[in-house]
């Protein structure tokens, strides 16, 4: 059963302009999507820049302003709730950023860092957060002496891997990972991963995995969510998303990410050209005038396409 | 690939920043071949030498703080040698350049056909009748629609992918016969990326131009190269043939990065790991195997005290010894036995 149900989320800004700096347009930067969290999975949400992958995380954690629709946690509607500082809402959604350079105050020292989120929402004498705080970085697989240290001493894997400690320092149930792995080396990619896999088996975590890297999105969730102008237009399981892919957003995106194998490049060349062939001609039946993404219709129970009804249907024919 | 003439001949480079009073080899000792008409990629992690390469071919280093030493040679010409003038000749006209961000590397306040338009004025004696045609004809070449309005245009008006065809269109104004690569879709979204490769190989296939594509992706280097030389601490530690090295890669850096990319099909099987980290310039080991360490349950034996190319195939080379007796941890815990068991 799912604990966290999102509903026909939207995240609109407004344009100002004209004479008296009136709102003129907005920008629909998240435009209704709907998405249910289990325990103990993962959700890949994938899409080119700009699509409002990343809006959609920041304002599931409360971060971005909600225009509209709901979420509801354990039963509880948490919409732009004016939150405690310690609510559980607060306590149990955590984020990884993709940048935990920056996401980090450099006067602080780690012990000072890992710290904060346990003084905000576990009371705990300072005995026990100076054990809490070595445990997570045993976690974390860092060296007690990096409790003293500067964020800036180490090194980007070691940075995420601070992140990620600070991230599951109060046992949260899900963690939004916004790009958590983009900046980071290959070699080191594979041990953050590795990681979040380890920890999320340990404490059944569930993860919202912001990505636009296909391999790694497909290494890590079971269910995949992929985001064109801020809508979804295919979600699925992987292997649905992987081994049928409908529309022909998701056809296009997957035709475009390099297989990792020399042999038949050229033939591959040849279809990408055809796959963007066929998006610019069939762009009309995919997308509404306003080259708005179409409401999404099940094909089977969990693999579900961005579609008018009557396409739907003749698909469904076939 | 076609039977080709040499163009760039690299013989024992290396590539110093000075630190205090010393000077340390961030490209130690590298030797490389580009010819006419092949993608060569050069392929490593960030800190592993890749771009000071690139940077020492075209001579953008910084002169105070930089120590060239090695030959690079271009008709006859080493341009490890070359001054400041004479480097302004060549780049451009012979060396064109591929910047990463596409952002930073375009001139904010000049309109885009103006930019193309300044390495014509500089290398050819064009009038400006043609110089203006030759703009449209480059901008239509790398796939801009209507290159009259985008030639008006700054660069902020444009999108990420079309700033790079921009500067993709500068870099072959004036049909060099070696173009530099450096990261040229990091910053681009995969469809974008296919778009970008795919006009690459088609510029190389047109002009027969040398192409050096320095990039940290293999997924790029296998859907783009000729050639791949893998650099590790400052050194080519890996080079072949992209069918023979994605097929059968030898050392033992080589494999453990492949094993380290997420397939897709690898779910849910655990990435491989390399222990420890890339040293930083002023610790590189500068003797023996610099990859030695991070393979620390290989035997020392299994290691070169001065590691050489060994060409073990016909155009595949792989340095030291060590990946003959190379296994991942975990695997053939028996030959580790065995190995042992000979000393």
């Amino acid at each position: 059963m799912s604990f966290m149900q999102i509903n026909d989320l939207k995240v609109h800004y407004p344009i100002r302009g004209g004479f008296f700096n009136r709102v003129i347009d907005h920008v629909y930067a998240v435009d209704g999507i709907t998405m249910e969290i289990e325990r103990g999975k993962a959700y890949g949400l994938v899409g080119e820049s700009g699509c409002g992958k990343s809006t959609t995380g920041k304002s599931i954690i409360g971060l971005e302003k909600i225009t509209s629709g709901t979420i509801v946690y354990e039963g509880e509607n948490v919409t732009n709730r004016r939150r405690d500082r310690n609510s559980s809402y607060n306590r149990d959604i955590q984020m990884i950023f993709q940048d935990s350079h920056s996401s980090m105050n450099p006067r602080k020292r780690v012990q000072d860092i890992l710290a904060e989120p346990i003084r905000n929402f576990l009371s705990l004498t300072p005995q026990e957060e100076t054990k809490k705080i070595s445990e997570l970085l045993a976690i974390v697989g860092m060296p007690e002496d990096a409790k003293l240290k500067y964020p800036h001493e180490f090194s980007g894997g070691q940075k995420q891997r601070l992140g990620i400690a600070r991230a599951i320092a109060t046992n949260p149930k899900l963690i939004i990972a916004d790009e958590p792995v983009s900046a980071l080396d290959l070699s080191v990619q594979a041990q953050v991963l590795n990681f979040m896999k380890d920890i999320q088996d340990e404490y059944g975590l569930s993860y919202i995995f912001i990505s636009h890297d296909l391999g790694v999105v497909k290494h890590m969730c079971d269910y995949i969510n992929i985001m064109y102008k801020g809508r979804f237009v295919e979600t699925g399981t992987k292997q649905e998303i992987y081994n049928n892919p409908q529309h022909i957003y998701t056809k296009r995106l997957l035709s475009a990410i390099p297989d990792g194998t020399p042999i038949g490049r050229e033939e591959r060349k040849r279809e990408r050209i055809i796959v963007e062939k066929n998006y610019q001609q069939e762009h009309a039946k995919y997308f509404d005038a306003n080259g708005r993404v179409f409401d999404l219709v099940p094909l089977t129970g969990t693999h579900l396409v961005a579609a008018t009804t009557s396409m739907a249907q003749v698909k469904e024919g076939i | 690939m076609r039977t080709s003439e040499e163009l760039l001949k690299i013989r024992d480079l290396h590539t110093g920043f000075r630190i205090g009073d010393a000077y340390f080899d961030a490209v130690d000792g590298v030797s490389l071949t580009l010819r006419e008409n092949e993608i060569l990629a050069i392929v490593g992690e960030s800190g592993c030498g890749k771009s000071t390469l690139a940077t020492s071919i075209i001579g953008l280093h910084d002169h105070n703080k930089t120590r060239v030493q090695g030959e690079i040679l271009y008709k006859d010409k080493n341009l490890a040698k070359m001054t400041e003038d004479d480097f302004n000749d060549i780049r451009g006209l012979e060396i064109g350049m591929i910047f990463q961000d596409p952002l930073s590397a375009l001139n904010p306040l000049m309109r885009i056909g103006e930019q193309i338009e300044e390495g014509l004025i500089y290398h050819t004696d064009f009038n400006k009748e043609k110089r203006q045609a030759r703009v449209l004809e480059l901008l239509n070449q790398v796939g801009i629609p209507n290159p009259e309005r985008v030639a008006r245009q700054f660069p902020h008006q444009l999108s990420g992918g079309m700033r790079q065809r921009v500067i993709i269109a500068i870099a072959i104004s004036c049909k060099p016969k070696i173009i530099i690569a450096d990261e040229p879709t990091t910053a681009l979204d995969v469809t974008i990326q296919a778009q970008i490769l795919d006009l690459l190989i088609d510029l190389q296939k047109e002009t027969g131009a040398g192409i050096i594509l320095i990039t940290h992706d293999l997924g790029v280097v296998a859907e783009v190269a000729d050639r791949v030389a893998v650099m590790y601490a400052g050194q080519i530690i890996e080079l072949a043939s992209v069918e023979e090295l994605f097929a059968n890669p030898k050392h033992p850096y080589t494999r453990s990065l492949f094993n380290s990319i997420p397939q897709m099909n690898s779910e849910n099987e655990k990435l491989n790991v390399i222990e420890g980290i890339v040293p930083s310039l002023m610790k590189l080991p500068r003797h023996g195997c610099r990859f030695a360490p991070r393979i620390s349950w290989v035997p020392e034996s299994a290691h070169e005290t001065e590691p050489q190319l060994h060409e073990i195939s016909e155009g595949h080379f792989v340095r030291c010894s060590c990946h003959e007796h190379f296994y991942f941890k975990g695997e053939k815990e028996d030959k580790h036995h065995e190995l042992y068991a000979n000393q």
